[in-house]
C-alpha cells in the first residue's frame, strides 16, 4: 500500500500532514507516470510484451526458415540482415522475444507464489513451522545458484522451456521468501492483525486477506526481481547451449552466433542485437523495480512530495 | 520583563515547502526566556510546538524552513549563524532533549561510550576527564554511575530518559530545550523526573523551554506558559495566571478536558471537533469552528495577539476597545 | 450499588488467573510472572477500570480475557461457564462475539489497505450471520453513527489514513459494538489521543454503557480518567491486583500504599502547587522469577517484616473494598480503620 509502508510507527508529534484523498489505484498510475524511471521501464516492458504477444504482426517471416541469402547485412528486406544459415535476424529477434518474456513471466509468477507461501506462512505461523520452513529457505538460499542451474540443466538434456523455468524457480524463490518473512515478522504484532484474530478470523484468512494486501509493493518488487533474474539467467543457460537450441530465443541466437564466430567474422548484428535486447528488457525490469521502491518508500523519493504525518488528534 | 533575555524569538514563521504550496506550521511566534526561567509550551497535535522547538534549536531539515522572524540567543542571531559557530554554541550554551529520547540512545554502545561521543564532539578530549564528568552528571540525575558500563536495554525507560537529561547537562548549558521528555514514562516516573529537572534547575540556574501536550504536567513547574494552536500562540502568560484565569476559549477548553482525581466528579465536555489541517485553515480565527464562544466577526477577522496585563491572548473577545479593527 | 450488580451473578469472573512467560535463552531460563492469581469480577452494565503502570500486567489480563493468550493456570468464567471448556469453533466464536477488544494504537488497529467498511463488514458477517448482505452495510452504518461518526455512509468508504486518531478509535468501538457484545475489553483506548479528544471517547464509553447496556473493562495507566468513567476500580501492580473496590471509595480512602503513590503522582492543574520531595523514581516492578513476599515492598514507605516473606492477598478493608497489603489488613484487624 503505497501510502502506508512509510507509517510503520506512530509519527512524530506535530508535523503537518497532507492527507491524500485518492484511492490506491489512481495513486499507482499517477505514481508510475510521475516517476521517470517507472515510465521508461513501463513503456519498454509494454513494448516487449506487445511484441511477444503478436510477433507475426511485426515480423511475418518464419524465423527458422533458412531460405534467405546468407551473411547479408542490414537492408530494406532484412532490417537486421541474415544469419550464417540464411535466417532473417529481425524475425528471429522479434519471435525470440516471446521466449524471454514467457520465461520472465512464468518464473516471476511461480517464484513469487512460492516465496509468498513459504515466507509469509513461516513468519505468521511461527514456532516449529517457522523453524522448518526457515531451514529449507536457508538451504536453497545458500546453494550457489549458477553452478546448480548448470548442473540441473545439463542433467535434463532435453532442455526446453519448462526445464528452464523449473530450474530458475527452484533456485530463485528463496531470496524473496526471506524478504517476505522479515516483512511479515515486523507486521505480526500489528494491532489490526490481532484485531482480526480476536474477532475470530481463521489463520488462513488472516494471512491471505489481512497480511498480504499490506505487502503488495514488496510482492510486486519480488516479482520484478525474479523476472529480471530469469531473463538474464535463461539467456545465460541458452547461450551455453543448455536450453533448446532449436527454439528461437535471444539466448539461442547468441549460442548460434557464437558457434559461427559471428563477432570475429564481422556479423555484428547477429552477435550484438540479441544481447542488446536482453539488456534492454533487463533494464526495463530493473527500472520498474527501482521505481516501485521509490513509490512504496517515500523516504527514497527525491524531495518533491512531502508527506509528513502527525500524532493522533 | 527581564532586560537581558537569554533567548528571544521574534515573529518566527516556519513553512513546509511542498509541491502543493507552503504549509505554515509556525506562524508569527514571539517569546522570551530569561536566565533561569522555565517556559512551558503546550499544545496538541499539529499545533506547531515541536516545529517551533526544532526551529529554535536550528534543527529543521528540508522541506521545513524558517521563512520569517529571528531567533536571538545570547546575542547571536541563530538563523544566520554559520555551521561552525552553531556547533560551538551547541551543547555548551544550549542543549536539546528530544522526545522519546530513550529511543535515541544507540543500542550497541554503552552509556559511557555515548557520553564520551558527545563530549568529544564538543571539545573535550581527555578520557579521565570525560569519565569523571559522566559520573558527575549521572549522579546529578539520580543514576548510580555504575550504569555507565550498561547498555541502554539494561536500563528502564525512566533511567534512559534521565541519562539523556544528564547528557544534556554535561557542559552545564544556559538553556535546555526539552521536547516531551516524559511522554513515554509512567505517571510516577514522570513526576519524579519533573521534580528532578526542577531541582537541577534550582541548582544550576539554567533556563528551560519545555514542550508538552500534557498541560497538567507543566502546571506545577513552569514559570510562564504558552498555549499554541494551529501554529500560532493562542495564549501566553504566567503559569498560575493562565491556569486560574484562562482567557482563550481553547485554553479554557483544554483545562476542562482534564478529569480530576480530587474534588467532585462531574461530566466534562472536552473540545468538539479536532485540530485543523494546517493546509486548510478556516478563514478568520483558526479555533473558531470548535469555539463555543465564537462571534460573527470570528469567521472573518484573524485575531492578533492582544496584551491584557501580563497575559497575551489571541481572541477577538479580548480585543482592547481602543484598537480599531478593519 | 455495585454490590447489587454483582449479586445478580457477575458477567465475567476470573479465579486465580495466572499467566507466565518463559524468557531468556537455553542457558538462563527465567519466568516472567505477568499476571499472578488475579480474581476479578465484572458485572452487567458496569464499567470497571483496571489501573496500573507498564509491567503491571493489565494488558496481559486484557489479552487473557480476549482469548489471545491461554492462562497458565486459573479460570475465566463467563456467564457461569469456564471458557477453557470451549472447544467447538461455534462456542469460541460465541464468546468472541460477547467479549471483543478495542486496541490502544489508532495507527495500527485498522488495516491500512482497506476502507473502514472492511473490518466492520467482516465482523458483522462473522458474528451476525442472520443478517443477509443487504442489511449488513446498513448495520455497519448504524454502529458508526452510534459512536458518533456521522454520516456513517461516508465514513464507511474512507481509508484509515483519512481519519483522525480519535475517529479511528471510534471505529474500533464501532467494530466491537457491531457484534452486540456484553463486555468490551478496552486496552488503553485513549492513551494515544490528544487530551481534548480523550474526553469525547470517555463520554462515549459511558454512553455505550447507558444506552447499549454493555459492560466495559477500561484498562489504563491514567487514574484520573479511570475515576471519570468507572464504577469500580482495580489497581494492579507486578501482576497482582493490589486494591479493588468502588471507585469513589478507593480514591477517597486508598488503603494500599501503591494506590496512594499513584494518586500523589497525578498532576492536577486545579490543585494547589505542592511539590513534595518524592524519593520514588518509578522503577518498574520485578516480575521475573519474583521472590516471595510483597512485590511492592522495595518502594513501600510502610513495609514491615512480614511483607518480605508472606505474599499478601486481597482482603476486605472497607465496604466492598479490598486491598492486598499486610499493613492495611492489620490496621483493620486492630480496629484502627475499620470498615465504615
Amino acid at each position: 500500500m503505497t501510502l502506508h509502508l512509510a507509517v510503520d510507527r506512530p509519527p512524530a508529534d506535530d508535523l503537518p500532514v497532507l492527507v491524500g484523498r485518492r484511492g490506491y489505484r489512481s495513486t499507482l498510475l499517477s505514481a508510475v507516470l510521475s516517476n521517470r524511471k517507472a515510465t521508461v521501464g513501463a513503456v519498454l516492458t509494454l513494448i516487449f510484451t506487445v511484441v511477444a504477444i503478436v510477433p507475426s504482426l511485426i515480423a511475418p517471416d518464419d524465423p527458422n526458415a533458412e531460405v534467405f541469402n546468407r551473411f547479408l547485412g542490414a537492408s530494406r528486406h532484412h532490417l537486421l540482415g541474415t544469419t550464417a544459415y540464411g535466417q532473417d535476424i529481425f524475425s528471429q529477434v522479434i519471435w525470440g522475444t516471446r521466449q524471454s518474456m514467457l520465461i520472465a513471466a512464468l518464473v516471476g509468477v511461480l517464484s513469487t507464489v512460492l516465496s509468498v507461501l513459504i515466507g509469509v506462512s513461516s513468519a505468521y505461523l511461527g514456532g516449529v513451522a517457522d523453524d522448518v520452513l526457515s531451514v529449507i529457505t536457508d538451504v536453497f538460499l545458500v546453494i550457489p545458484t549458477f553452478p546448480l542451474v548448470i548442473v540441473l540443466a545439463a542433467y535434463e538434456r532435453n532442455g526446453g522451456l519448462w526445464m528452464i523455468v523449473a530450474v530458475l524457480v527452484v533456485t530463485g524463490w528463496s531470496y524473496g521468501a526471506r524478504q517476505l518473512r522479515s516483512q511479515t515478522m515486523s507486521l505480526r504484532n500489528r494491532d489490526f492483525l490481532e484485531s482480526a484474530r480476536v474477532r475470530g478470523e481463521r489463520s488462513l484468512y488472516i494471512i491471505v486477506r489481512e497480511v498480504l494486501p499490506t505487502m503488495t509493493s514488496l510482492i510486486v518488487a519480488n516479482f520484478l526481481g525474479a523476472a529480471l533474474y530469469a531473463v538474464l539467467a535463461a539467456a545465460g543457460l541458452q547461450f551455453v547451449g543448455l536450453g533448446d537450441v532449436n527454439t528461437v530465443s535471444w539466448g539461442s541466437m547468441l549460442y548460434w552466433a557464437q558457434n559461427n564466430e559471428a563477432l570475429q567474422t564481422g556479423q555484428y548484428l547477429w552477435a550484438l542485437v540479441p544481447g542488446i535486447c536482453i539488456a534492454l528488457l533487463g533494464a526495463a525490469l530493473a527500472l520498474l523495480n527501482y521505481a516501485f521502491d521509490e513509490i512504496s518508500n517515500p523516504a527514497l523519493r527525491p524531495q518533491r512530495r512531502i508527506r509528513v504525518r502527525r500524532r493522533a488528534a | 520583563m527581564s532586560d537581558a533575555a537569554l533567548l528571544e524569538v521574534d515573529g518566527l514563521t516556519v513553512d513546509y515547502l511542498t509541491s502543493e504550496g507552503a504549509i505554515r506550521a509556525v506562524s508569527d511566534v514571539s517569546l522570551r526566556v530569561g536566565p533561569g526561567e522555565f517556559l512551558g509550551i503546550v499544545g496538541e497535535s499539529g499545533c506547531g510546538k515541536s516545529t517551533l522547538l526544532f526551529a529554535i534549536a536550528q534543527l529543521l531539515t528540508p522541506p521545513a524552513a524558517i521563512t520569517a522572524g529571528s531567533v536571538d540567543f545570547k546575542g547571536h542571531d541563530m538563523v544566520t549563524l554559520s555551521g561552525r559557530a552553531l556547533r560551538e554554541l551547541r551543547w555548551r550554551d544550549f542543549s536539546v532533549v528530544m522526545q522519546s529520547a530513550m529511543n535515541a540512545l544507540n543500542p550497541v554502545l554503552t552509556i559511557e561510550a555515548q557520553f564520551a561521543d558527545v563530549m568529544r564532539a564538543h571539545g573535550m578530549g581527555d578520557r579521565v576527564a570525560i569519565r569523571k564528568r559522566s559520573e558527575e552528571v549521572l549522579e546529578l540525575v539520580g543514576i548510580d554511575p555504575v550504569h555507565l558500563d550498561s547498555y541502554p536495554h539494561q536500563l528502564s525507560g525512566g533511567m534512559r530518559q534521565r541519562s539523556m537529561i544528564a547528557m544534556a547537562m554535561v557542559f552545564t548549558p544556559d538553556l535546555v530545550i526539552m521536547d516531551e521528555p516524559t511522554s513515554a514514562l509512567d505517571v510516577v516516573a514522570q513526576r519524579s523526573l519533573m521534580v528532578q529537572v526542577k531541582e537541577l534547575q534550582r541548582q544550576f540556574g539554567f533556563a528551560i523551554v519545555f514542550v508538552t501536550h500534557d498541560m497538567s504536567l507543566v502546571s506545577h513547574f513552569s514559570d510562564r506558559l504558552i498555549v499554541m494552536y494551529a501554529g500560532q500562540v493562542a495564549e501566553a502568560g504566567p503559569t498560575r495566571r493562565v491556569f486560574d484565569q484562562p482567557l482563550h476559549p481553547y485554553s479554557q477548553g483544554l483545562l476542562e478536558a482534564f478529569p480530576s482525581v480530587r474534588g467532585p466528579r462531574r461530566e466534562l465536555l472536552g473540545i468538539p471537533g479536532s485540530p485543523p489541517d494546517l493546509a486548510k485553515l478556516p478563514p478568520g480565527c483558526a479555533f473558531q469552528p470548535r469555539c463555543g464562544q465564537a462571534m460573527p466577526a470570528c469567521t472573518t477577522v484573524d485575531p492578533e495577539l492582544y496584551q491584557i496585563d501580563e497575559t497575551a491572548v489571541r481572541c477577538l473577545r479580548h480585543q482592547p476597545a481602543e484598537v480599531a479593527h478593519v | 450499588m455495585s454490590e447489587r450488580l454483582l449479586e445478580a451473578g457477575p458477567l465475567l469472573e476470573t479465579h486465580a488467573l495466572t499467566r507466565h512467560f518463559r524468557i531468556g535463552n537455553a542457558l538462563s531460563r527465567k519466568t516472567l510472572h505477568a499476571v499472578d492469581d488475579v480474581d476479578l469480577k465484572i458485572g452487567r452494565r458496569e464499567i470497571v477500570a483496571l489501573v496500573g503502570e507498564s509491567g503491571s500486567g493489565k494488558s496481559t489480563v486484557a489479552r487473557l480475557l480476549a482469548m489471545v493468550y491461554r492462562p497458565t493456570s486459573g479460570q475465566i468464567v463467563f456467564e457461569g461457564r469456564s471458557i477453557d471448556t470451549l472447544r467447538r469453533r461455534a462456542d469460541v466464536l460465541a464468546y468472541r462475539r460477547a467479549v471483543p477488544m478495542v486496541f490502544q494504537d489508532p495507527f495500527s488497529s485498522l488495516n491500512p489497505s482497506y476502507p473502514i467498511s472492511h473490518g466492520l463488514l467482516r465482523t458483522i458477517a462473522l458474528h451476525r450471520p442472520e443478517l443477509h448482505r443487504a442489511r449488513r452495510r446498513q448495520a455497519a452504518v448504524e454502529v458508526l453513527e452510534q459512536v458518533g461518526l456521522v454520516p456513517g455512509e461516508t465514513v464507511l468508504d474512507r481509508y484509515p489514513h483519512e481519519l483522525s486518531g480519535g475517529q479511528r478509535q471510534r471505529v474500533g468501538f464501532a467494530q466491537a459494538l457491531a457484534m452486540r457484545p456484553k463486555l468490551i475489553v478496552a486496552d488503553e483506548p485513549v492513551s494515544m489521543l490528544d487530551v481534548s479528544i480523550r474526553i469525547g471517547l470517555l463520554n462515549l464509553m459511558a454512553t455505550l454503557r447507558a444506552e447499549a447496556g454493555v459492560s466495559i473493562l477500561y484498562i489504563t495507566h491514567d487514574i484520573a480518567s479511570a475515576r471519570y468513567v468507572s464504577d469500580r476500580i482495580a489497581v494492579m501492580y507486578a501482576g497482582h491486583i493490589v486494591e479493588i473496590g468502588p471507585t469513589e471509595s478507593v480514591l477517597a480512602d486508598p488503603r494500599h500504599p501503591y494506590t496512594q503513590l499513584l494518586l500523589d503522582a497525578v498532576p492536577d492543574p486545579r490543585a494547589p502547587l505542592g511539590v513534595s520531595s518524592d524519593s520514588d523514581i518509578g522503577e518498574p516492578p520485578r516480575v521475573v522469577d519474583p521472590e516471595p513476599g510483597c512485590r511492592f515492598r522495595w518502594r513501600c514507605p510502610v513495609a514491615i517484616d512480614r511483607c518480605a516473606t508472606v505474599d499478601p492477598i486481597l482482603a476486605t478493608v472497607g465496604p466492598g473494598q479490598e486491598a492486598a497489603c499486610h499493613v492495611a489488613q492489620q490496621a483493620v484487624a486492630s480496629g484502627d480503620r475499620g470498615p465504615r
